[in-house]
């Protein structure tokens, strides 16, 4: 499409990225819910996505865990609030820090990974091979992995949050000795059902992004090798920017609905 | 009466393609194809690189779709058929990829058991044995448990084909069987080729630019130029053709390698 102005076709490509999105999801529907359902290839990928992706969110929640204690409890020694320092590190968690990190990590490994595979399988015509056999690739390749990513995102936040809090009491106590009952009794007086369960599910989101964009920019992949690279990387940087853009909304209606 | 006899007849013919049209953006790439395929008969078409020969055959089992034309498989168009409809009728072609195609992330066997675990309800012992039954078809057997990228590109061959045969086709589409891959192995793809062509009887397309295993293989040849059927017929016919590009192209083919 031939337009006068400098950036114009950036910004139709841009359109018609999301054009192509919308019509790859519109031929997602279907197959997402009419049977016979691929349970065998769900499980393998459910399974995949947490094996591979468990030690990184683990590692990256602890890490989150330290910094938090050890930044947080600076400024709360400065206004004599240290002892606020449990309840700071569990919402903080809890709240935002879990599962952002925890949809980011993912992103990072599922997405490069699903968006490379579906890249790779594509170019070789694995694909079409598929669809000749008379299997609906949607159905199999795509639905099974956008479905585990979304049932996959909230346990991997159970897991960041988990090791975050643990090890953000363990800096703690390295610092000013704090059992860990006290630690949690502290870190969870104020915490309610409100608090965690929102936070937790609204993963489920960012696992459909990771998912969707992923398969999508597989699905879509041209030019061999460098065709694959390419699905790989616009796949992390796509959904990275996608569910942190979706947090804003998210977090915004969490606070309208759980004030 | 007589529309009867002619539905009858076009549902004996296993391929059926009228004035099929197919464009990428501004460039035409078949421009008005028509052919037939009987039963038990195996069509080469013959071109040089780029005139659309493999875009042919993914029209044919309907990979992609047509601008314009009619594709025929027993009689029934598949042009805009609902997709449930179009993988009835996909069960019953085989199509074996120019690079195999094979699933990278399954073994050998669970290749060729893919088509068979999706569509054919059996017990995993016969389905097992479907397999191997499949796979001694093609001097495979022994390889049955090995990863595709461990195998070579003439065995990756011989599994594609064992793929394409697992649900029993009556239609199986070549595209470049023996593309990449040394002269006496590709003999030997060519050799299986017409073996299983004369046990299980079935309606052949293969697609290649090389003219020496055609002449093996077929029965009939076309010659695709500038996206038409330049010339139809016996490989005789087009030894007798004076058109300068069939020349040509006769003559340059009898310089390679005899690939399929």
């Amino acid at each position: 499409m031939e337009t006068g102005f400098p950036g114009a076709k950036t910004a139709v490509a841009f359109f018609e990225w999301f054009g192509d999105l919308g019509t790859f999801c519109g031929r997602l529907t279907a197959p997402f819910f009419v049977p016979p359902y691929e349970v065998r290839e769900f499980v393998r990928q459910f399974d995949e996505l947490g094996s591979k992706s468990l030690p990184l969110a683990a590692l990256a929640g602890a890490a989150t865990g330290v910094v938090l204690s050890l930044s947080t409890r600076d400024g709360l020694t400065r206004f004599g609030a240290e002892s606020l320092l449990p309840a700071v590190i569990v919402l903080s968690i809890i709240k935002e820090s879990g599962p952002i990190i925890t949809a980011l990590v993912v992103s990072g490994r599922a997405a490069a990974g699903i968006g490379a595979e579906l890249g790779a399988m594509k170019v070789t015509e694995q694909i079409d091979a598929i669809e000749v056999s008379a299997v609906n690739p949607f159905k199999f390749l795509v639905a099974t992995r956008v479905l585990a990513c979304i049932l996959m995102l909230p346990l991997l936040t159970l897991v960041t949050d988990f090791c975050g809090i643990f090890m953000g009491w363990v800096t703690t106590t390295l610092a000013n000795p704090i059992s860990l009952r006290l630690f949690l009794a502290n870190g969870f007086q104020n915490v309610t059902f409100g608090d965690f369960l929102p936070s937790t599910l609204k993963t489920m989101v960012f696992g459909l992004i990771i998912g969707l964009v992923a398969c999508f920019q597989g699905m879509r992949t041209h030019g061999g090798t460098e065709g694959v690279e390419h699905a790989a990387t616009t796949s992390v940087v796509l959904s990275s920017l996608l569910i942190i853009l979706a947090d804003v909304l998210l977090v915004r209606l969490i606070l309208v609905f759980f004030p | 009466m007589e529309a009867t006899q002619t539905a009858n007849q076009n549902a004996a013919i296993p391929i059926q393609v009228k004035i099929l049209r197919k464009s990428f953006g501004e460039q035409a790439v078949l421009s008005g194809i028509n052919l037939e395929v009987r039963q038990g008969e195996t069509l080469s078409i013959l071109g040089r690189s780029g005139t659309g020969k493999s875009v042919l055959l993914k029209l044919i089992v309907g990979l992609q779709a047509p601008d314009s034309g009619s594709i025929c498989i027993h009689g029934k168009d598949i042009v805009g058929l609902p997709m449930d409809q179009l993988n009835e009728i996909r069960m019953k072609i085989g199509f074996l990829f120019q690079n195999s195609a094979l699933y990278d992330s399954l073994t050998v066997e669970e290749n060729v058991a893919f088509p068979l675990r999706r569509h054919i309800k059996m017990s995993d012992g016969k389905r097992k044995q479907r397999v191997r039954e499949l796979l001694a078809s093609v001097d495979m057997e022994q390889e049955s448990q090995k990863m595709p990228g461990d195998i070579s590109g003439g065995m990756q061959k011989r599994v594609g084909l064992a793929r394409a045969l697992a649900l029993g086709p009556n239609i199986l589409l070549f595209d470049e069987p023996t593309a990449g891959l040394d002269p006496i192995t590709a003999a030997e793809i060519g050799e299986l080729i017409l073996k299983l062509q004369k046990e299980r009887n079935m309606a052949s397309v293969v697609v290649t630019h090389d003219i020496h295993g055609a002449q093996i293989v077929s029965d009939r040849v076309a010659l695709l130029r500038d996206g038409q059927i330049l010339i139809e017929g016996t490989f005789e016919d087009l030894q007798k053709s004076s058109d300068t590009f069939v020349v040509q192209f006769l003559n340059d083919g009898s310089l390679g390698g005899h690939h399929v």
